[in-house]
């Protein structure tokens, strides 16, 4: 995709979001702001105490976009259609993230930032790993 | 109270999603495309201000005995490095290079993206579940 200076300014803004969401829930709530831990809990065959909270975590992830398209252009969302890929993209981000205990939220942004090795590490393997895919789908498959 | 942040906290970190275009999984892929030559670094930018923002919390989380509106503060980082965290991470990663969604922008897009995120949101919930039944304590 395009990127220019607009994009970074953007992106950071967004980020700031993301931490000042994700401080909010630590500060306020004592909670992690780890999607997946958030979603994984909820469909665990006993739910957890703070349920309810979850659920209005993920509500208001969900609803953001949609009121954000009521007031502004819709984001665009490019994506693949297709559904081997998707299927398998899902269940892999799902098996994933939770064997891993955690995703781009939970090792990215909340474990980095307070230094834990394990989400380092976890942040760099699944950082290189997608990476490696990539340049392989695009440009030695595809290419 | 806690619910009420809890639903904000939420609506802020879509926002952040959108605003910052990670939402869309073509911009996302754009950044893993590390060596295709045309490389979009704006993943990097959203990762520099969420983290720094998050690491004054942690700061701050520090200095105090509780959270504002009750429970406990996290316990401290384990520090185990171990097969399924690695494993976990690197599943995790295939699945990622592979459609460009995690689990955040998947449901943040669950009403404004369409048939595809549907597909994948309903494929990532079988496998966590699936393997919530594997690890059935």
């Amino acid at each position: 995709m395009n990127f220019d200076l607009t994009n970074a300014l953007f992106g950071l803004a967004g980020g700031i979001l993301i931490g000042l969401s994700a401080a909010l829930l630590l500060l306020a709530n004592g909670r992690i702001a780890g999607i997946s831990g958030i979603a994984g809990s909820l469909i665990a065959l006993k739910l957890p105490a703070a349920w309810a909270e979850s659920l209005l975590f993920l509500a208001g992830l969900v609803a953001a976009p949609a009121l954000y398209a009521l007031v502004m252009a819709p984001p665009a969302i490019t994506i693949t259609g297709s559904l081997p890929l998707l299927i398998a993209g899902g269940v892999l981000v799902g098996i994933g993230s939770c064997l891993g205990s955690g995703c781009t939220s939970g090792h990215g942004v909340c474990g980095m930032s307070r230094l834990s090795k394990r989400s380092i590490l976890a942040t760099l393997t699944f950082m290189a790993v997608a990476i490696i895919v990539v340049t392989v789908s695009r440009h030695l498959i595809a290419g | 109270m806690r619910k009420l942040i809890a639903l904000l906290a939420g609506l802020v970190f879509g926002l952040g999603l959108v605003v910052s275009d990670m939402i869309n999984p073509a911009r996302v892929l754009g950044f893993l495309d590390l060596f295709g030559g045309a490389w979009d670094p704006t993943l990097a930018f959203v990762m520099i201000g969420a983290v720094l923002v998050m690491a004054i919390a942690w700061l701050i989380a520090g200095t105090k005995q509780a959270p504002v509106f009750g429970g406990d503060m996290p316990g401290a980082a384990s520090s185990v490095i171990d097969g399924k965290l690695i494993g976990g991470a690197a599943v995790f990663g295939l699945g990622w290079g592979l459609v460009g969604l995690c689990p955040g922008p998947a449901l943040a897009g669950l009403l404004v993206g369409g048939v595809p995120v549907l597909v994948f949101i309903a494929a990532m919930i079988f496998g966590m579940g699936a393997l919530n039944l594997v690890n059935r304590p």
